[in-house]
């Protein structure tokens, strides 16, 4: 493999694990803060201990977030500094911005928070965890802006004289259509997973309380009932809005990169009405459209990127056709291409990989939909499911959102190649601004370097995976009482009267919920 | 003062702001094994740091975020062209981070010490691994005139890498023996202060060093000055700690650190990428910069953003500035005196 090959397995390994953590930071973060508002509000000891058992669920995440989030922040410079000193007048300054208004915010928050149990004043003290909070909100939503302009570049002309984008509408970068919309896709697919781990958890410790013989009046009952239910809520609520959203994507899709859609579904002729395919046989691996033969839904194609049941939808053939008409057959033959110099250019995406992301997105979607259904009518009127499939069954499920998240990403990064900065088709040709992954990879680091930095950056990944791992999975069956995150004795006393501590009182070791010492 | 200069000075602010902040913590870590001798002064020590070296990496964060946004060509050029190094500060900085969090997650003697172990290795490998970037920029790497590093993988990590390394070292040592002193109470501070006697004369020796040579080198009268204030604040600091005035000593060694990098950036202004193969491959402002349009627009965001960040840090230092102490029966004795 060359230098561009292995630095993209570096960039999709590394982003992939990145967000693993990053949607149960954003989803479990508002989860928790709405518990311990919760608490604060009716001091019932339940949520105290939910805001703790599941608050630091969150913190071990969070850490493993942060560590991974910095290679991010170095790897556009170290890998891809041709698409660095390319997109510099924009980029960089989405980054930055992320850096200066939601880290700062995330990272200092959450300090307070973590060290300021029994100190500050209670509801300063949850306002600084919402702060923390909102820091990651925001921080998706300056990132997202930026992944989007490279989706859609908007807010900008060609420089006449380097040939690079030249920012002159930062406001149109800040809401470009498209960022809008995966931002809101994104934040609701987060609250997805965090809703699908509450379940599952949950419905896991409830029952296996019940078959102990714990009686369900116990503090602890009513803490794994919450969690089942508000998990379950808002499961649902966020598998509609994944869905609203989403479709919402598909159709700025149709517009502006149709060769994404139209390989998403395998369709290689222009049809109109156009199906929606549910399921392809054939040798989709083998990227020649013709191969592939699909079960489809007639007309649904067509609504999902125009909204009625007629609009034609453009095949790969012909896209590729005008693709090459307009944008070159072949990569010009210049050094800076590598070893793509002079060789024809493919511009459809990898069918299978689009495919079938696309498909195990919306799939594991349902299939959380469909676990949190059960977990609430399984729950329904205190009831408490003992049914080893379906506990087990939702604890297993508690991963079908995070698949869901990597395909979807892995559908949208992947689905936009050859380019890295994707034309946008909404301005003339001569104004457009394009850039070809081939071209984005730093020039002048060796292949050895890179293989370097990949292999030992997989394994200490996955070494983390492990422990990280074997820690929560140690942590959630101790459950609330017994673990770490237990409420120290003579801290914050559970069901007293809203009191604040006094602000001078040192925390006492237990008292420190996680990070720390 | 035109944008690009007010950037270069913000960047430059940004690493300054970094080493300040998050050098105090770097030392406190790796000090770990020198000063900590029992388990409980180590948990002390960790304490002292816990609430505040995630906001201090930010500094980091946004100050490589802030290289990138205004003059990406100094990033496109400096980080390929170390490559290994900076993937190994990354390294570092993740096993840092993963220890703070996963020591007191399990408790044994042996998970126990094999974390303090690695927060201490992290922070080693972090501290020098920066410090050597940090002086490659400002004294030279071997670029040609397309930015592309020339002479294999290691070409970066000559003597001037060398040296960065060692005086972002020795600064965090002190740094952090002089914050304990003033951060924690019973054998840890006397142990911290006894450090922090011996050493500040000497660890300050590397850094002033390289800010010397580039003040030799392209200098002004008013680098020249700053170089001399922090010289200076080198026996101030010593002199202070001596009689265990250690607010004053912790502001001293800081003004070693405002002094010493103000002479650096001063002096290698306006390049940012200095060609050790030819002065006319060098990177300047003009060559790395964004549009003004863009620097405009952050020049604004920042300018309102940034006095707001700083406000609720400086809150959230001031919100733990208490002593802290590993003694049961004497907790939180005195306040900080400064
Ligand atoms: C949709 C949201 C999202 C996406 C697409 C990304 N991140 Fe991220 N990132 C977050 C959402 C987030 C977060 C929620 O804010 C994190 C995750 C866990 C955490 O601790 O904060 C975070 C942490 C995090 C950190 C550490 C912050 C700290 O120390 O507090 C850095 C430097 C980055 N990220 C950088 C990146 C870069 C350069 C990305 C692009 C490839 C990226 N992230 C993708
Ligand atoms: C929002 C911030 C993001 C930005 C700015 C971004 C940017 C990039 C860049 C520059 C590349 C390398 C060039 C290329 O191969 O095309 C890339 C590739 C990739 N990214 Fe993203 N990305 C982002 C988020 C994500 C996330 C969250 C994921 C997955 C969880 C992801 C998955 C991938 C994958 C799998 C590749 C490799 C694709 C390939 O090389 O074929 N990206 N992205
Ligand atoms: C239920 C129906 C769903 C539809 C119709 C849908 C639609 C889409 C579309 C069209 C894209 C590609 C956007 C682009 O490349 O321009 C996308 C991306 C994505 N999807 Fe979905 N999706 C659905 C469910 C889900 C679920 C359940 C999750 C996760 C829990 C999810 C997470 C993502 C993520 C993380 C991305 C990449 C980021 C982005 O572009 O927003 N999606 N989705």
């Amino acid at each position: 493999m060359d230098v561009l090959d292995i630095a993209r397995w570096q960039f999709g390994i590394t982003t992939v694990y990145h967000f693993l953590m990053v949607p149960l930071t954003i989803g479990l973060g508002v989860l928790v803060a709405v518990m311990h508002t919760m608490w604060v509000r009716t001091s019932k000891p339940e949520w105290l201990r939910m805001t703790r058992f599941w608050g630091r669920v969150y913190l071990i995440n969070f850490v493993l977030g942060v560590a991974t989030g910095l290679v991010q922040e170095f790897q556009f410079g170290l890998a891809w500094s041709e698409y660095s000193r390319f997109v510099g007048d924009v980029f960089g300054s989405l980054l930055a911005l992320e850096a200066l208004l939601a880290f700062f915010l995330e990272s200092t928050f959450l300090g307070l928070w973590i060290f300021g149990w029994g100190r500050i004043p209670k509801k300063l003290h949850l306002a600084s965890l919402w702060a923390a909070v909102i820091g990651s909100i925001v921080s998706a939503y300056f990132i997202i802006a930026a992944n989007s302009w490279m989706q859609h570049p908007v807010g900008v002309v060609v420089d006449d004289a380097t040939g690079r984008p030249l920012q002159v509408d930062f406001g149109a970068v800040l809401t470009n259509n498209t960022a809008l919309a995966a931002f809101s896709h994104t934040i609701v697919g987060s609250l997805l997973v965090a809703g699908a781990l509450l379940v599952g958890i949950g419905l896991w410790h409830l029952r296996r309380r019940k078959l102990a013989g714990a009686p369900a009046t116990e503090v602890d009952h009513a803490v794994w009932r919450r969690s089942v239910r508000l998990g379950g809520v808002v499961s649902l609520a966020a598998f509609v809005l994944v869905a609203v959203t989403g479709d919402l994507q598909a159709k700025l899709m149709y517009q502006q990169q149709p060769l994404k859609m139209s390989s998403a579904e395998a369709l290689c002729e222009t049809e109109a009405p156009a199906p929606f395919s549910v399921f392809a046989f054939g040798k989709l691996g083998s990227n020649e459209c013709d191969d592939v033969h699909s079960w489809t839904v007639p007309y649904l194609l067509s609504y999902l990127a125009h909204g009625d049941f007629s609009t034609a939808v453009p095949g790969v053939n012909e896209l590729q056709e005008e693709y090459s008409a307009v944008y070159g057959a072949t990569y010009p033959d210049d050094p800076s291409f590598g070893d793509k110099a002079g060789e024809p250019i493919d511009y459809a995406p990898v069918l299978a990989v689009t495919y079938w992301n696309f498909r195990l997105m919306i799939g594991m979607g349902v299939v959380s939909a469909g676990v949190a259904a059960y977990a609430l009518w399984a729950t329904r009127k205190e009831r408490v499911p003992t049914s080893r499939i379906g506990v087990y069954g939702s604890l297993l499920a508690v991963g079908a959102p995070f698949l869901a998240n990597a395909s979807g990403w892995i559908f949208t990064e992947m689905g936009r190649q050859p380019f890295v900065v994707y034309p946008n088709p909404d301005v003339p040709v001569a104004d457009q601004v394009w850039f070809f992954t081939a071209q984005a990879v730093s020039p002048g680091i060796t292949a050895a370097e890179v293989w370097t930095s990949l292999i030992s950056l997989t394994a200490v990944y996955g070494a983390l995976a492990v422990v990280e791992l074997w820690l929560i999975v140690r942590f959630v069956h101790r459950g609330v009482t017994t673990g770490d995150g237990a409420p120290a004795p003579g801290h914050a006393p559970e069901g007293t009267p809203d009191e604040d501590l006094p602000g001078g009182r040192d925390a006492t070791d237990d008292d420190v919920l996680s990070f720390a010492y | 003062m035109d944008l690009q200069t007010l950037w270069f000075a913000a960047v430059a602010l940004l690493w300054t702001g970094f080493l300040l902040l998050e050098g105090f913590d770097f030392g406190v870590a790796a000090l770990l094994p020198v000063l900590g001798r029992r388990p409980a002064d180590r948990h002390l020590m960790l304490r002292s740091i816990g609430p505040l070296w995630d906001g201090n990496e930010v500094w980091l964060i946004t100050a490589a975020g802030a290289v990138f946004a205004a003059f990406p060509g100094w990033y496109a050029t400096w980080l390929p062209a170390l490559y290994l190094p900076f993937v190994l500060v990354l390294f570092g900085l993740i096993i840092r981070a993963v220890a703070f969090e996963w020591r007191h997650s399990h408790h044994t003697e042996r998970w126990d010490s094999t974390w303090t172990h690695v927060i201490t290795t992290g922070s080693l490998i972090a501290a020098a691994g920066i410090g050597a970037a940090l002086a490659a920029t400002t004294l030279g790497l071997p670029i040609d005139g397309d930015g592309n590093r020339v002479g294999g993988p290691f070409a970066g990590l000559g003597w001037p890498a060398l040296l960065g390394a060692v005086a972002v070292l020795g600064f965090s040592l002190v740094h952090g023996a002089v914050f304990l002193a003033l951060k924690t109470d019973g054998p840890v501070r006397l142990a911290a202060r006894a450090f922090a006697r011996r050493w500040s004369p000497v660890a300050a020796l590397p850094l002033l060093g390289w800010a010397g040579l580039l003040q030799l080198h392209s200098g002004t009268v008013l680098t020249g000055a700053l170089w001399l204030v922090a010289a200076l604040a080198v026996v101030v600091t010593w002199a202070r700690i001596r009689v265990d005035r250690e607010g004053q000593a912790f502001t001293a060694w800081a003004v070693v650190l405002l002094g010493s990098a103000a002479t650096v950036f001063g002096a290698v202004y306006p390049v940012v990428v200095p060609s050790t193969i030819d002065p006319a491959f060098d990177v300047t402002i003009s060559d790395a910069s964004v549009s003004n349009y863009t620097l405009t627009i952050m020049t604004w965001t920042t300018g309102i953003a940034l006095p707001v960040v700083l406000g609720y840090q400086a809150w959230t230092y001031w919100v733990f500035r208490k002593r802290l102490s590993a003694e049961p029966g004497t907790p939180h004795a005195e306040p900080v005196s400064a």
